[in-house]
């Protein structure tokens, strides 16, 4: 399963090879491939033909980076992209080239004072432990600039669902992927972006390269309907559908996008919805503002407990996001852009 | 100017959803220019053609609002916010969809004030059900402050004078303006608000000589004013130097100045320490576009009672008139970096 295989690789924004290979040995035959110099991925079909669509996906995701040694040989680390403190004491890692493992480790809770042990542990006081003696076996290992991710197996768990690392966003990268497997009547560039956990910085310039007609963004987007949180503030809901953004703080929907996703779906009974948090930001907000402004939009995979080595989406949800696109594609071959920009 | 500022004024048009003001912009400006016509995400251009220097002057023709993000149960909806708006105003007000329809602001209970914010509030329209809610509002759909806007002597109270303010000062400079050798390219564009999203896209697509963004900048001179300021309702247009996006181009600036001492047009300085307008994304786009702002100042900016002086835009179309017809070449405004 490539969503699996994809979940267990390694790449923190900036070190996305891994990913990129399993993609490129997926994806060739399928269309033109190219690399470009910040490391994003382009595939592209029907070259020539109109309009030209981009799909986009992140391969990046959060993680930790190696800036420090202990004499002990400990790691001292920073985080890449946004990870809650909360989420990453006792968590199993693997760091750099050789993905050597090792453990998130910290003060031991009978040595933490009272008020300290209210408090989640802080990154200052993290450290990641090979199980090295001293700081010369760990140097032998690892070097500073090394990142630093957890590392899950993805399983089936529960009633169709699928738990691991890094849904965010190999999720929407296994997606693009399998769109990438068909046919269209456009030019089609599929585009797997870098770092985008850390400022959507592959995005623009994967966006100003491509200068597509249409650019949608298949992304992975926290769903929160757990207990302490009302309807009204659930981002999203497991098992309702792929969401669709209204608007975020990088991006707003145009309307005439909006309603070409909303009447896709509903023309293939497709279940949707759409996300009720107008925060965070995804390669929308880039893709949009490049050149003289690309009309764009973003479908997203629900998935709880987003950025930690737990995430759990519903596969349906998956499959039914991947459907949309697909169909999203179909209705533009059919029905052409959506006039935008007109009064 | 009042007629027009009070439609400009009442007329729809959140970031991100343009499309009323637009048009009514364009009916406003249509037979004063060569060409009009807008882009992929909504910006308006008006263009005067000309041989000379290709300047773009921007005005932002959206306002901040409220975007609709769940429909409960029992039809109140659940919102969030489009650019600077502060709970606490908000409270108590009417708002206006682009439809028509309007929906009052309501609050739970709350055991402090301090402790107001988005998620204990929510719109009623009157519907009592989802369904009945649904069919006049759909999820994504975004409100502004609905508010009339009134006068009193030189002064205007009403919503949105950010920036229709300063879209009613270019409409009218441009109305005005007589044949020059510049090429004008008046936009209207869109979501400032929230990042300068127009602007950026359209100096991009444009890429101009000069820059210029006319808009309203807040006044200081109200008793312990939130924004500590040195500028005044009633002394004329302000000259912008700087705020947290741009520093303006002192050679355009000081032209604009020269402008303002040879026309007697009343004019101030001024200094913004937070907040930026479009010249921020223009003065960066492509190679790098000389730019420069003139704004009018603005009382309780971001509220439905904002409050314009009717004389300092009229001194601003006078002052922008006379920068876009005055010949603009650029080795006489910038030796130093042309030669």
């Amino acid at each position: 399963m490539l969503l699996k295989k994809l979940s267990e690789a390694h790449g923190v924004s900036g070190d996305e090879g891994e990913v990129r290979e399993i993609l490129k040995e997926e994806l060739s035959g399928y269309g033109e491939l190219r690399t470009d110099t910040l490391g994003n991925l382009y595939v592209r079909k029907g070259a020539g033909r109109k309009p030209r669509v981009m799909l986009s996906a992140h391969m990046d995701e959060v993680g930790l980076i190696v800036v420090g040694f202990e004499k002990s040989g400990l790691l001292r680390v920073h985080k890449v992209g946004g990870i809650d403190d909360r989420v990453l004491v006792s968590k199993p890692v693997r760091v750099g080239k050789n993905r050597v493992p090792g453990v998130i480790g910290a003060k031991p809770v009978h040595l933490q004072k009272p008020d300290e042990r209210k408090k989640a542990i802080q990154i200052d006081n993290l450290f990641v432990d090979l199980g090295v003696r001293n700081q010369d076996e760990a140097e032998k290992l690892v070097k500073l600039g090394d990142y630093v991710s957890f590392t899950a197996n993805a399983r089936a768990v529960g009633d169709n669902c699928l738990t691991g690392k890094a849904f965010d966003n190999r999720a929407g990268c296994a997606i693009l992927a399998e769109v990438l497997k068909e046919d269209y009547a456009l030019e089609l560039t599929g585009v797997f972006t870098v770092q985008e956990e850390i400022g959507l910085r592959g995005a623009g310039v994967a966006a100003y390269t491509v200068h597509p007609d249409l650019a949608l963004v298949i992304e992975t987007t926290s769903a929160s309907d757990v207990p302490g949180t009302r309807e009204a503030g659930h981002v999203t809901k497991l098992g309702a559908g792929p969401a669709l953004t209204l608007m975020d703080a990088s991006f707003i929907t145009p309307e005439k996008m909006l309603r070409l996703l909303v009447q896709t779906a509903e023309k293939h009974s497709i279940p949707y919805q759409f996300r009720r948090l107008t925060a965070a930001q995804t390669d929308a907000g880039k893709i949009s503002q490049a050149h003289e402004g690309i009309m764009t939009a973003v479908v997203a995979v629900p998935c709880r407990y987003i950025h930690s080595p737990v995430s759990l989406l519903n596969l349906t949800d998956w499959q039914n996001t991947l459907r949309l696109v697909k169909s999203v594609l179909q209705s533009i071959v059919e029905g052409g852009l959506p006039e935008c920009g007109s009064y | 100017m009042r007629e027009l500022l009070k439609k400009l004024s009442e007329t729809h048009g959140p970031s991100g959803r343009e499309q009323q003001i637009a048009r009514l912009i364009t009916g406003e400006i249509r037979d004063y220019v060569d060409e009009v016509f807008t882009d992929t995400l909504g910006n308006l251009y008006a263009v005067k053609r000309g041989n000379g220097t290709k300047v773009m002057v921007a005005a932002h023709m959206d306002e901040i609002g409220i975007i609709v993000t769940f429909i409960e149960e029992k039809g109140f909806l659940r919102f969030s916010n489009i650019g600077g708006v502060s709970p606490y105003i908000l409270l108590g007000q009417k708002v206006v969809f682009a439809n028509g329809t309007v929906a009052t602001v309501g609050m739970e209970k709350l055991e402090d004030i301090k402790k107001l914010a988005f998620d204990k509030m929510y719109l009623d329209i009157g519907a009592g059900s989802r369904e009945e809610a649904a069919a006049n509002v759909r999820i994504g759909d975004i409100a502004t402050y609905y508010r009339e806007l009134t006068f009193s002597g030189s002064r205007a109270i009403g919503k949105a004078m950010d920036n229709r303010a300063g879209c009613a000062v270019l409409v009218n400079a441009i109305r005005e303006l007589e044949k020059t050798d510049n090429e004008i390219y008046a936009v209207f564009t869109i979501q400032e608000e929230v990042g300068l999203r127009g602007s950026r896209t359209s100096s991009y697509r444009l890429n101009p000589e000069l820059g210029l963004a006319v808009d309203v900048t807040p006044a200081g001179d109200t008793p312990e004013p939130p924004v500590a300021m040195d500028v005044y309702l009633g002394r004329g247009p302000a000259i912008k130097v700087k705020d947290a996006s741009v520093i303006c181009h002192p050679r355009l600036k000081e032209l604009l100045l020269e402008l303002t001492e040879q026309e007697g047009i009343p004019c101030q300085l001024e200094v913004l320490q937070a907040g930026g307008t479009d010249a921020g994304a223009i003065h960066l786009s492509r190679e790098g576009i000389p730019s420069a702002v003139i704004s009018i100042p603005c009382r309780y900016v971001h509220t439905p009672g904002e409050m314009v002086d009717i004389t300092d835009m009229q001194n601003a179309v006078r002052l922008l008139k006379s920068f876009l017809s005055h010949p603009l070449e650029m080795q006489k405004i910038f030796p130093c970096f042309l030669t």
